[in-house]
């Protein structure tokens, strides 16, 4: 019997885009892993990891979201370099919810998640118009006013900030809470940007006076994408607040704008899932460095250019191309 | 109403700094009609579809579509009316295939709102509307990228992301440029065919003898004036038409 090697997606590659005929376990197995890897991947890492690499994960997992965020305005075609303004704005309306009001944290997170989404999609609704760096110039610079706003007026407990606000009511919520929704808006979001809705999205920013030309109100699909982005960065940055219980001004810093561009460089932007794997990176990188103290932000300079040049599409995308390539022995009739 | 024009253009200028691309431009259009739009190269003739179809905002003079003044709508707006245009440079999204471009078209509130507020099954319409501009289905080719179509594809393909619209006024940029002999003559039917259908039809073309055959009128524009204005046969014995014409062959 002759063999030779084929491509383990040939088979599922010739069949159309959809719907899969699957013939067997192994190839139900090719198309499952990706998808089950995440998944599997965070539930078995929120057991074995010590308490306080369990914290590091948490703050990965809101990294993610902030980089996922990230990733749907670029594929709109909006770079922002403020993803502070998003999750300042959801740490905020949650801690000023629980403040006054006492509101469990079960509420404040929903509210703050989609009030900050609307908010910041408000704020950001003058700029739409503007293109490229313009747009993200004043995204840059919105955290930033915003802090100096809560600083000069004392609002808000001013330089203080709100201590004191309600926790999630134990470690395994508190954890359980960020990864659930981390899987929601990875694979939710990445249905939404392959169905016709995302198109239009990825039209715009691909070429948008034909998508102007074809009848679409290319303003109304921004603002939709900002608020989505809006939203999931209002979330984490919600969900932060409860778990220092605590916000105050260091929330509009800019680690939360320029470390979700960094995760989704490294990782491959495009695909909402190259920006949550360059965060599993970067992040968990970054804690094991702690010990140089000093040079640390030169070794992880060093790890980002080194990486940016290597692999400049992506860790992700290289990932997938290999994945693809997988080739398996099959017997050829002579 | 029959004798309203479906579009009217009234002392229409657009100047882009020190240049004047489209200067006091004035013409009607009846429902049916197809208008031949020409002259040399820089006359004005792109500038004058993106003034009707919102893409420009004139510096004066105003645009009435069914009688309802649209002069700076937003692109969208017009196009919700019944206005649909192509562009001269095709740009399709190169790494989906063809049919797929189909897709944002088809996604637009225009055909949502002609269907009654559903928009069926789209990649089926982009199909039935690939074969009507000539994919042919049995070939397959409207399953493959954007990106391995040769221009006479790509162009097919721009027409037919227009004609999803359902536009009652169709503005047809340069359709025939960059294409062969062949191509101009297959495309040519469907126009014809659009035409019967009773869409009102404006081409800017270069290609004036594919053009002459089909076309109703002619108007000529130079340095983004109106210089002639009638039937084809009359318009090219105009003086100043041919002047404009061989200025831009002689230099
Ligand atoms: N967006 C623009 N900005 C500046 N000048 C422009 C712009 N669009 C067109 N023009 C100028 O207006 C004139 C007419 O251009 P255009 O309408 O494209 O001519 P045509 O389509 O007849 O070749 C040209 O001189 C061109 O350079
Ligand atoms: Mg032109």
């Amino acid at each position: 019997m002759k063999r030779r090697r084929e491509r383990i997606d040939r088979g599922i590659k010739v069949r159309s885009e959809d719907i899969f005929a699957l013939c067997s376990w192994r190839e139900m197995l090719y198309l499952a892993f990706p998808r089950l890897l995440p998944i599997v991947g965070l539930i078995l890492l929120s057991f074995v990891l010590s308490i306080y690499w369990q914290k590091v994960l948490l703050s990965v997992s809101v990294f993610a979201l902030l980089a996922i965020s990230w990733d749907i305005l670029a594929q709109t075609g909006m770079i922002s370099l403020g993803q502070a303004l998003f999750f300042g704005m959801g740490a905020y309306l949650a801690g000023i919810m629980n403040h006054t009001w006492g509101l469990s944290p079960f509420i404040t997170i929903p509210v703050a998640t989609v009030s900050g989404g609307l908010f910041c999609t408000l704020l950001l609704l003058p700029v739409l118009r503007l293109r490229g760096i313009y747009f993200s110039m004043v995204t840059l610079i919105l955290p930033l006013m915003l802090v100096r706003i809560v600083e000069a007026t004392k609002i808000f407990g001013g330089t203080e900030g709100l201590s004191g606000l309600g926790a999630l009511p134990s470690r395994w919520v508190e954890l359980y809470t960020v990864i659930l929704a981390l899987l929601a808006a990875l694979f939710g979001l990445r249905r939404l940007m392959g169905s016709d809705f995302g198109l239009v999205l990825k039209g715009i920013n691909d070429n948008d006076r034909s998508v102007m030309s074809a009848g679409i109100n290319i303003y109304w699909f921004k603002a939709q994408a900002l608020f989505i982005a809006g939203s999931v960065g209002a979330f984490a940055g919600a969900y932060m607040t409860h778990v220092y219980m605590f916000v105050g001004m260091p929330v509009f810093a800019l680690d939360y704008s320029i470390l979700p561009i960094a995760a989704a460089v490294v990782g491959g932007t495009g695909t909402l899932a190259g920006p949550m794997l360059g965060a599993f990176i970067l992040v968990p990188l970054s804690e094991i460095l702690r010990g140089l103290g000093g040079l640390r932000i030169v070794f992880y300079g060093l790890f980002l250019v080194v990486f940016t040049v290597a692999l400049p599409e992506g860790i992700f995308h290289y990932i997938a191309r290999k994945y693809h390539q997988f080739e398996r022995w099959v017997e050829v009739d002579t | 109403m029959s004798s309203s024009p479906i579009l009217k253009v009234s002392d229409l200028s657009k100047q882009f700094g020190g240049v004047r691309a489209v200067n006091h431009v004035d013409f009607k259009l009846t429902k049916g009609e197809l208008l031949g739009l020409i002259g040399p190269n820089g006359s004005g003739k792109t500038t004058i579809v993106n003034l009707i179809t919102g893409f420009v905002k004139p510096t004066a003079g105003e645009v009435y579509y069914k009688d309802r003044k649209i002069t700076g709508w937003a692109p969208y707006k017009v196009v919700r009316l019944g206005v649909a245009r192509t562009f001269q440079m095709v740009r399709p999204f190169y790494q989906l295939p063809a049919f797929k471009n189909m897709i944002i078209p088809l996604y637009s509130p225009r055909v949502k709102g002609l269907a009654g507020g559903k928009y069926g099954d789209r990649d089926a319409v982009a199909l039935d509307l690939l074969e009507e501009v000539g994919f042919e289905r049995d070939s397959f080719v409207a399953y493959k990228p954007a990106s391995v179509l040769p221009q006479g594809y790509l162009k097919r393909l721009e027409l037919a992301k227009a004609i999803a619209l359902q536009p009652d006024l169709l503005i047809l940029d340069e359709l025939f440029s960059g294409l062969s002999l062949a191509e101009v003559a297959s495309i040519v039917p469907i126009i014809e065919k659009l035409r019967m259908e009773g869409k009102t039809i404006i081409m800017i073309e270069h290609r004036l003898k594919e053009l002459f055959r089909i076309a109703d009128r002619i108007i000529v524009l130079n340095f983004g004036e109106k210089i002639a204005d009638g039937k084809a046969s009359e318009v090219m014995e105009s003086e100043e038409v041919k002047k404009a014409y061989l200025g831009t062959e002689a230099g």
